[in-house]
């Protein structure tokens, strides 16, 4: 059996709805992918322990509500905490431009802005996964 | 330290990394396994089937909760969701209704996909449950695809099955067709703060005592049962939404537990599953090792034969058999 790319999508923050989220899930579906889907407001420790626990080969962190500067180097310590850490975050979202080189500083493997299309989206997490096994 | 003795001692990482492994059914995966199979048939296996949409994964969050709360002993969730048959990706999303169990370090959850297995659980869902076993989960809760009349391979896996159903999902007639009910220890009629619930719980109890055969054919209500005429499935109502019910189930799981301890159906239960297993993957490997010898060139002749309706499927595969003495 071909192994297949498990990817964790996560929605972490007080965020009221999730339709990105489940488009990019869809996508992934659609390019062959396993999704691990987590629903609404999660924690960053939720995210690590699903992360943990489904083995993926990447995380999609999905956030609108501005709070990225605090949820995002909180889930990548966690995943340094537990072993996990080179394991790529990608980023999609409302993400100021002027808080993205922090972002790649802190290890986001991408970041993704209003209108960026699927495919983009399906080309990166190859990408990233295919570069982190590498 | 090797991977078996890391999970034996409780690294999650190891263990999680492993269940990948088997997925994939990568060699060294199943070799770690043979060693972790020693330390295996200390879990309970429960089962969780069901109709799409009748609450099953939301029901596990209640039971994983209720289950670590009553006995201490550990838990771990396997959800298996289906795989597209188009693309083979898939969306598993059970863990969405399990937020409730993040945080405790004795409940573990995975999520498998199909991967083109059509009965209910994964082809390697046996194997992984195995891993979970070895890694001390003295509970395993199995949920499968959600199900509806013939994927039963979940009652030869599990020791105990639940059956999931909800208010309004068919007739009397659908509770007595053959398939997923004969599979069930235990009926659960979820959603039971809706209506006609209590129409869906006489049509199950109606079916149970139709079908309800062997155990039951001599037996009037006023005779004490001997061990062997079986067990009356119960019918449950629970809200899991609301938590409602949950007990009861939990002590209905219980008890059969302890029925099949006290009656040596557990020792039964597990010859069936491993059998089953062992036979599995001897038919995996009898295939593949006949077309490994043959390097695909006659089945190729017989296939042509039978693209051109010159013979049937069942004389190509008698002829194949026969020339390979």
């Amino acid at each position: 059996m071909a192994k297949k790319l498990r990817i964790l999508i996560a929605k972490p923050g007080l965020d009221g709805h999730d339709r990105g989220a489940k488009v990019i899930a869809r996508a992934l579906r659609d390019a062959g992918m396993e999704v691990i889907y987590t629903g609404l407001r999660q924690t960053p420790e939720m995210i690590a322990e699903a992360a943990l626990q489904e083995d993926v080969d990447a995380i999609g962190l999905s956030i609108l509500s501005g709070a990225h500067m605090a949820l995002v180097p909180r889930v990548l310590e966690l995943l340094k905490a537990q072993g996990q850490a080179g394991l790529p975050v990608l980023l999609g979202g409302i993400i100021p431009d002027e808080d993205i080189p922090a972002l790649r500083q802190l290890g986001v493997s991408a970041i993704f802005g209003p209108g960026t299309t699927t495919d983009t989206v399906v080309a990166a997490f190859t990408q990233a996964v295919r570069h982190d096994a590498s | 330290m090797s991977v078996e003795d890391r999970i034996l001692a409780g690294d999650r990482l190891a263990l999680a990394r492993l269940l990948t492994q088997i997925e994939n059914e990568q060699p060294e995966g199943f070799e770690a396994l043979s060693k972790l199979f020693l330390h295996t048939g200390r879990a309970h296996l429960l089962g969780i089937t069901g109709p799409p949409g009748t609450g099953k994964s939301t029901l596990v969050n209640r039971l994983a909760l209720a289950l670590r709360s009553r006995t201490k002993e550990m838990v771990a969730i396997v959800a298996v969701d289906p795989s597209s048959p188009f693309t083979g990706g898939a969306i598993l999303g059970d863990r969405i209704r399990m937020r409730d169990l993040s945080g405790d370090p004795g409940v573990f959850i995975r999520s498998m996909a199909s991967r083109g297995a059509l009965g209910g659980l994964a082809r390697t869902t046996s194997a992984v449950v195995e891993a979970l076993d070895a890694g001390g989960f003295g509970w395993i809760l199995i949920e499968t695809v959600g199900a509806g009349q013939a994927e039963v391979e979940i009652a030869r896996t599990a020791h105990t099955t639940l059956v999931i159903e909800a208010p309004g999902l068919g007739d009397d007639v659908q509770a007595i067709k053959a398939g997923i009910l004969e599979a069930a220890d235990l009926l659960v009629v979820n959603k039971a703060d809706l209506p006609g619930a209590d129409k869906t719980v006489c049509a199950l109890e109606a079916s149970l005592e139709l079908a309800s055969g062997p155990h039951q054919a001599s037996g009037h209500p006023g005779q004490l049962g001997q061990p062997d005429q079986g067990w009356q499935p119960p019918v449950l109502q629970t809200a899991a939404l609301l938590g409602e019910g949950v007990d009861e189930v939990i002590d209905a799981i219980l008890r059969h537990r302890a029925y099949l301890e006290t009656t040596g159906g557990r020792t039964g239960r597990d010859r069936e599953r491993l059998r089953a297993e062992v036979l599995a993957l001897l038919g995996d490997g009898l295939l593949e090792r006949f077309l490994g010898a043959r390097k695909d060139v006659d089945l190729g002749l017989e296939l042509e034969q039978v693209f051109a309706r010159q013979v049937s499927p069942r004389q190509a595969v008698q002829s194949l058999l026969s020339r390979d003495r």
